[in-house]
């Protein structure tokens, strides 16, 4: 089970929670279980999310592992000049 | 690999400053542009553009056009590929509108024809039946209940319900306690700014000479900053397979962001396709100005509470950010990167994206960022000089630093912002006197940085010498410092690589060179890459010498055995091994291709002397010193260009540059005698500090640099101009009108 961080807008589809609990041992299984178990996530999700975990962020990677006392946070797809 | 005595590697090329391998072609004129590559039988393209903010297009008659002696083809939005996916579909429409035109300039047709004057005369014979629609240009004008609407129904489900048509995209973030941690403020500074879009203003105009053939293969020369970009959106839009479109992209007179988008290609590539001839189009400076893309106009609302120590209590703020007729999402890099140089115990950043009748925005260096931060740097020299506080000990106090949860979310890393504020603090700069009319402004800047997909190839050369294939646009001086990595890693000299960008035909997927990635990403697979071909030649010499390769290591330029047990062999350099690679198994290569995390953050602290002409509002920029974090600086000559370019295009933001829109929504200034920009004359030499806090997630701790420098210029700049002439400028730019207004506002 790891914690994730939301940002604000998102916790209009979480029951106004800002981390929540998901079992995911990897960045794929962890959009897949916020995907399940927040159907309001998906839109977002679809557009493209980053992944920053203890503090360095990740586009895609769907591989990568993800440890329980890890910290997670979930950003918008990073986008550049 | 030799190390210092506290361990650390000891670089023998990166660091150093070699001449610069496109230096000679540039200077003698030899270099191959956008509009320098042409074709047997060549047609001119040329584009006919909306002269409304908005309209119906109620009907499009080409036939007169097409009745021409000269004119081959005729396209307009029916000649391409329809779309479901929203974004290919804006790319789409902006390329050539569709039903609507949604701002002045947006193309409606365009012909290709044997000569340029054919082609201006066709434009004039196609007949576009027009139905005006109401405009809206400014931001905030735009998220009136009773604003036109630009396009509706483009709301994302971010946006509350009962919010204007306009308004697509609301975003949020923050943590802690804001009405709480306000309380303990001593002072709330609450102030609203607003920034003008400004074009990124790269010297050479789009650019492309397309060519396709008959059974539907296709060519794309152009000036971009991602050939694989291109290829995925042209491909997607002519309806034809990626395999069966090669794009090659041309030495790039400026990019900073602008051209990480198609406008013209899709074009070129219907009009050859129609006609069955290369087409090249070139843009006029006016067409770059009225359809490519300005970064974002913004308004923004920003409220700080600090304690009479300077401690940054709670801070908030709220911005409006319009990318034209387009849904955009930079809003959510703006709101993320606003606060993000401090420690925090109550942040809360709210951000709106909303249409206007502008062009679609392009991204411009650390998209988003320079606005958001100008705003809120603005205020904490506000604070400070209410509080009688000096401004760089107030940044110090609330500096970010490892350990510190970022005002977006993740904790940060090892970070560079207390280095660069240190070196500002410590730099004569910081405290040299001030004459009358002058005044000091300082802005800390942030931008986040990232990696990306990358693919490279090695090539050993059986003279010795070694050949880099990557993927991206060389825009900042990548080729050299990839060269350098790579001989770095390979113990050989400089001069001994040569760096070539593929085309898309000749390599795997690259993403477009932007996010600061390149030195960062195609470096480290250039490492990982190298590291590839020395196991090869480990192996090889491991033959040569009929031992396992496993007791063989690449030291400085050669294979050696790697113990006393591996044998006594003498040193086999790459030369060596080279020379004889045909009679080991034949040529020798390393590959490497990954998606690249790990880029690190990076931040810069700019300070900025004025001097403010009270009869004239001229603002004069006296002195200017960038320092920022580069991490490992592989080419400091260039990390200095960067920073340096940087600070000028914040200048220019800062002081002159804007798309001045009238009455009637058309562009009043598209051209670079009405649309000023800082030239050489206008400046002082800019002074470039380089701190190097190595970034964790590269072997030589390399970070991005090249969008930092763009974040702090526009707050340096206004801080300076706000303590020059003691009032507190608050809009973009500080043209010499907005100075004397404010100064009769003052009396």
């Amino acid at each position: 089970m790891v914690t994730v961080t939301i940002w604000g807008n998102l916790r209009a589809y979480t029951d106004g929670r800002a981390t929540l609990e998901v079992e995911a041992a990897s960045f794929k299984q962890l959009l897949d279980r916020l995907a399940l178990d927040y159907p309001g996530l998906r839109p977002q999700i679809a557009r493209g999310v980053s992944l920053a975990l203890d503090g360095r962020i990740y586009r895609e990677a769907w591989f990568t592992p993800i440890k329980p006392d890890s910290e997670v946070v979930l950003m918008p797809y990073m986008a550049g000049g | 690999m030799a190390l210092d005595p506290t361990g650390k590697r000891i670089f023998k090329v990166v660091g150093t400053r070699p001449p610069r391998p496109d230096g000679i072609d540039k200077v003698t004129g030899r270099a191959l542009y956008g509009a320098d590559v042409s074709a047997p039988g060549m047609l001119v393209g040329r584009i006919l553009r909306s002269p409304h903010p908005h309209a119906t297009i109620v009907a499009i008659d080409t036939s007169a056009a097409l009745a021409l002696a000269g004119v081959k083809a005729v396209v307009t939005a029916a000649d391409f590929a329809p779309q479901t996916d929203p974004t290919l579909r804006d790319i789409q429409d902006n390329c050539m509108a569709r039903g609507t035109v949604l701002y002045d300039g947006h193309a409606v047709a365009a012909v290709a024809a044997t000569t340029a004057a054919i082609a201006r005369a066709a434009l004039k014979l196609i007949k576009v039946t027009y139905a005006p629609l109401p405009h809206v240009t400014d931001v905030d004008a735009a998220m009136r209940a009773d604003a036109p609407v630009v396009q509706a129904g483009r709301a994302l489900e971010s946006v509350p319900a009962g919010m204007p048509d306009n308004v697509t995209h609301r975003c949020e973030f923050g943590h802690g306690d804001l009405d709480a941690a306000f309380g303990g403020a001593d002072l709330i500074v609450a102030r609203s700014f607003t920034t003008a879009a400004t074009h990124q203003g790269y010297i050479e105009p789009h650019a492309c000479l397309a060519s396709m053939t008959g059974d539907g293969k296709g060519d794309l020369w152009c000036c971009t900053q991602g050939q694989f970009n291109v290829r995925t959106i042209c491909a997607a839009l002519l309806g034809i397979e990626a395999s069966q479109l090669r794009v090659t992209a041309s030495e790039i007179g400026g990019g900073f962001g602008g051209k990480t988008n198609v406008f013209i290609e899709p074009v070129a590539l219907a009009l050859a396709r129609k006609s069955g001839r290369p087409v090249k189009i070139v843009m006029a400076r006016d067409e770059v100005f009225r359809a490519t893309g300005p970064t974002v106009s913004s308004s923004i609302d920003v409220k700080i509470g600090m304690t009479k120590s300077g401690r940054i209590t709670a801070a908030e703020a709220d911005l409006r950010y319009s990318g034209g007729a387009f849904p955009c999402l930079t809003i959510e890099m703006g709101a993320q990167a606003a606060f993000a140089a401090y420690d925090l115990a109550a942040v809360r950043t709210i951000g709106w994206n909303v249409l206007t009748n502008r062009p679609k925005e392009a991204a411009y260096r650390a998209p988003g960022a320079p606005q958001a931060i100008y705003a809120v740097e603005s205020v904490i020299d506000e604070a400070c000089q209410k509080l009688g506080l000096d401004p760089l000990e107030v940044r110090l106090i609330n500096a970010a630093k490892k350990g510190t949860k970022s005002s977006y979310g993740p904790t940060f890393d090892d970070i560079g912002l207390l280095a660069t504020l240190n070196a500002a603090k410590a730099h004569p700069h910081y405290r040299a006197p001030l004459g009358p009319h002058q005044g000091r402004g300082l802005s800390a800047g942030f931008w986040f940085n990232f990696g990306g997909n990358t693919c490279v190839s090695l090539n050993v050369n059986t003279d010795g010498t070694v050949g880099v294939t990557e993927g991206n646009p060389d825009i900042g001086g990548s080729r050299a410092a990839i060269s350098q990595m790579a001989a770095e890693e390979l113990g050989i000299p400089y001069a001994q690589v040569r760096t070539m960008i593929a085309d898309t035909a000749s390599l795997g997927y690259n993403d477009v060179t932007d996010g600061s990635r390149v030195t960062f990403a195609v470096g480290l697979a250039t490492i990982k890459a190298a590291q590839d071909a020395t196991r090869k030649m480990c192996a090889r010499a491991a033959r040569i010498w009929g031992i396992d390769p496993e007791a063989v290591e690449w030291v400085d330029g050669a294979a050696v055995p790697a113990g006393p047990n591996a044998g006594k062999f003498p040193p086999l350099t790459l030369a060596e091994i080279a020379a004889v690679s045909f009679q080991t198994g034949g040529p020798i290569a390393g590959h490497h291709e990954f998606n690249a995390d790990g880029a690190g953050v990076s931040f810069g602290v700019h300070l900025c002397d004025v001097e403010v002409d009270p009869e004239t509002g001229a603002t004069k920029v006296l002195r200017y010193t960038v320092f920022q974090d580069a991490g490992r600086a592989v080419h400091p000559a260039y990390v200095e260009g960067q920073m340096q370019g940087g600070a000028v295009q914040g200048i220019g933001w800062a002081l002159n540059e804007e798309y001045i829109y009238g009455p009637d929504g058309r562009l009043q200034n598209a051209g670079f005698l009405d649309y000023r920009v800082p030239v050489a004359s206008d400046l002082p030499m800019i002074e470039a500090v380089i701190l190097e806090i190595p970034n964790p997630g590269h072997p030589y701790g390399v970070r991005g640099v090249g969008e930092t420098p763009i974040v702090p210029p526009l707050a340096a700049v206004s801080n300076a101009v706000s303590r020059a002439i003691g009032v507190r400028m608050n809009r973009l730019p500080m043209s010499p009108p907005r100075v004397l207004a404010a100064l009769g506002a003052k009396g």
